[in-house]
């Protein structure tokens, strides 16, 4: 108990002080000290033309100003293609990138798939989550020329290192009684994934499927700016001749089918919980 | 229980025979949207370029190899660029993050019907649009240059970190704020001792999260001219230069590695 006492003793009369963040001192006064050395480089380093900035901001006025007028229908053509490719990318690089990760993602789970097969999944996820779309894109617009099938196939590829990687996590963590219990009654392979692994995780399948629905409608707007198809082309060639109010109208179309589809995949998600 | 008879004995079925049908008819339309979908693609494809393209692969890798390592010694530069882009928009979107959080956060909002949907908005905003696409838009506003990359990054993490962080405050613990206002604090004191310290370790960990993901993004905003390493990666690309592209794609393939293991030990060492 003296112990207790004199601590309290030595800490009357001194003022409290919130307790740090990072406790050791020497590497809190190390992080702000490097935190601030840097931070003069790197903005000493960035160059900024002024005045080409303050000539900007008429346009930039301009800009915010075209979303109160969005000129939907002088390009409406352009427009309407554009998204219509972008949806159709979206749903058939979706159902594939799903279709595939669904066995991949199984094999990636180390509590049900043996070791040679969890290493070669892994590296598949490994790979795929490394390269962005957007390089990917590149690369298969290079091979398989300009057009939708490039972008299809970019989405397919990144969607299967998500969906895997989230997939056989869960799988990790489901609990493996019921799935026993399934083993117990002489199931086969394929019966015991289907009624005792398949309801566990279902549900978290579903909603990341849909949310991955959402990211790949939102990727598939930029695939269009190295010719992979969809709506990235059109948004381009507005922003190249300066046609703001077109430019606004379509930024305003993707961030309401974003929004739908945001609302959408709530409403299923709550559904299935 | 759904049960169906079979030569007079009781088979268990997972379905009644309406759920089956409903389900089929989904599928069927499923299937028919997905086939439509592909239809759609393929008619836009140029098979002829599709058929050939393992031998347009073989070539592209046959010219790729070996990386051309002497070309190192251009990229030092854009790196740096490319580690300030991401580290000073990052920093610039946590700063306008946390208003937009307090404001967007159930209870801390100051008024629940006018200013938390005008903070959603402007999360969903920033969320919806590409960084790629939010560079574009200011490449044409303030020019080309590692400025307009650093805002266009800043813009679009300010709605991710601020989402997160609106969570995590909607999540604090209220007897520790209540606490705090029982000894006749201030709005501002509440706030200051009552909410940051609970939503401190959330925030340290978003700041480094989004950090990794801006470093993925920042080394492809060169490609619409908004600075670091993808500037040299749309040049050697127009150019043909096969080699010089490889080497990026490695360059870039271990920043992505090296920020994601950054960022896993950090969070690791918070939470």
């Amino acid at each position: 108990m003296s112990g207790v006492s004199t601590e309290l003793e030595t800490l009357l009369g001194t003022r409290w002080k919130k307790p740090p963040l990072i406790k050791l001192s020497w590497l809190r006064w190390l992080l702000i000290l490097g935190g601030a050395v840097y931070l003069v480089l790197a903005i000493a380093s960035v160059e900024v033309n002024w005045s080409r900035v303050y000539e900007g901001l008429d346009r930039g006025g301009a800009f915010i100003m075209s979303f109160t007028r969005p000129d939907f229908l002088s390009r409406g053509g352009d427009i309407w293609n554009g998204l219509v490719e972008s949806v159709v990318i979206t749903v058939a690089a979706s159902v594939v990138g799903i279709l595939i990760s669904i066995p991949i993602g199984l094999g990636a789970a180390r509590n049900i798939a043996p070791l040679p097969v969890y290493l070669v999944c892994r590296a598949i996820v490994a790979v795929s989550r490394a390269l962005q779309e957007i390089i990917v894109a590149i690369l298969l617009v290079a091979i398989f020329g300009f057009g939708p099938l490039a972008g299809f196939l970019t989405l397919s590829f990144a969607t299967i290192g998500f969906l895997s990687k989230l997939l056989a996590e869960d799988i990790e963590a489901m609990d493996r009684v019921q799935a026993e219990a399934i083993r117990a009654t002489g199931a086969r392979w394929t019966q015991w994934i289907n009624y005792g692994v398949q309801p566990q995780v279902m549900p978290r399948l579903i909603g990341l499927s849909m949310y991955r629905l959402d990211i790949n409608f939102r990727e598939s707007a930029i695939l269009g700016l190295v010719g992979a198809g969809g709506i990235g082309a059109t948004l381009n060639t507005a922003f190249d001749r300066y046609e703001f109010d077109t430019a606004a109208a379509i930024l305003l179309v993707i961030i309401g089918i974003v929004m739908a589809l945001e609302y959408l995949s709530g409403v299923i998600r709550a559904r299935v919980r | 229980m759904p049960v169906r008879e079979i030569a007079g004995a009781k088979v268990w079925r997972r379905r009644t025979t309406g759920e089956a049908m409903l389900r089929w008819v989904g599928w069927l339309i499923g299937v028919a949207i997905f086939v439509w979908c592909w239809q759609q693609i393929s008619a836009s494809t140029t098979w002829f370029f599709v058929w050939d393209a393992p031998r347009i692969a073989g070539d592209i890798i046959d010219r790729a190899t070996p990386p051309r390592w002497s070309y190192m010694e251009k990229l030092w530069w854009p790196i740096w660029d490319t580690i300030n882009i991401a580290t000073l928009g990052t920093l610039i979107a946590l700063v306008l993050a946390v208003p937009v959080a307090f404001l967007a956060a159930r209870n801390t909002t100051p008024s629940t019907w006018i200013i938390r949907p005008v903070a959603l908005f402007i999360i969903v905003a920033s969320r919806s649009i590409n960084s790629l696409i939010w560079a574009l838009l200011l490449i044409a506003i303030i020019g080309p240059g590692v400025f307009a990359g650093i805002l266009a990054i800043a813009i679009r993490s300010v709605g991710f970190c601020a989402k997160l962080l609106y969570e995590a405050i909607e999540e604090i613990d209220e007897t520790q704020v209540e606490a705090i206002t029982a000894t006749g604090a201030s709005r501002w004191q509440v706030m200051v001792y009552g909410i940051v310290p609970q939503i401190m370790p959330a925030f340290a960990g978003i700041s480094v999260f989004r950090w990794d993901i801006n470093i993925r993004e920042s080394t492809v905003l060169g490609l619409v001219g908004a600075g670091g390493i993808g500037l040299q990666l749309s040049g050697s690309l127009n150019t043909l230069a096969w080699p010089q592209v490889s080497l990026i794609l490695l360059v870039i393939l271990l920043a992505v590695v090296i920020s994601e293991w950054v960022s896993a030990k950090v969070r690791g060492a918070i939470i």
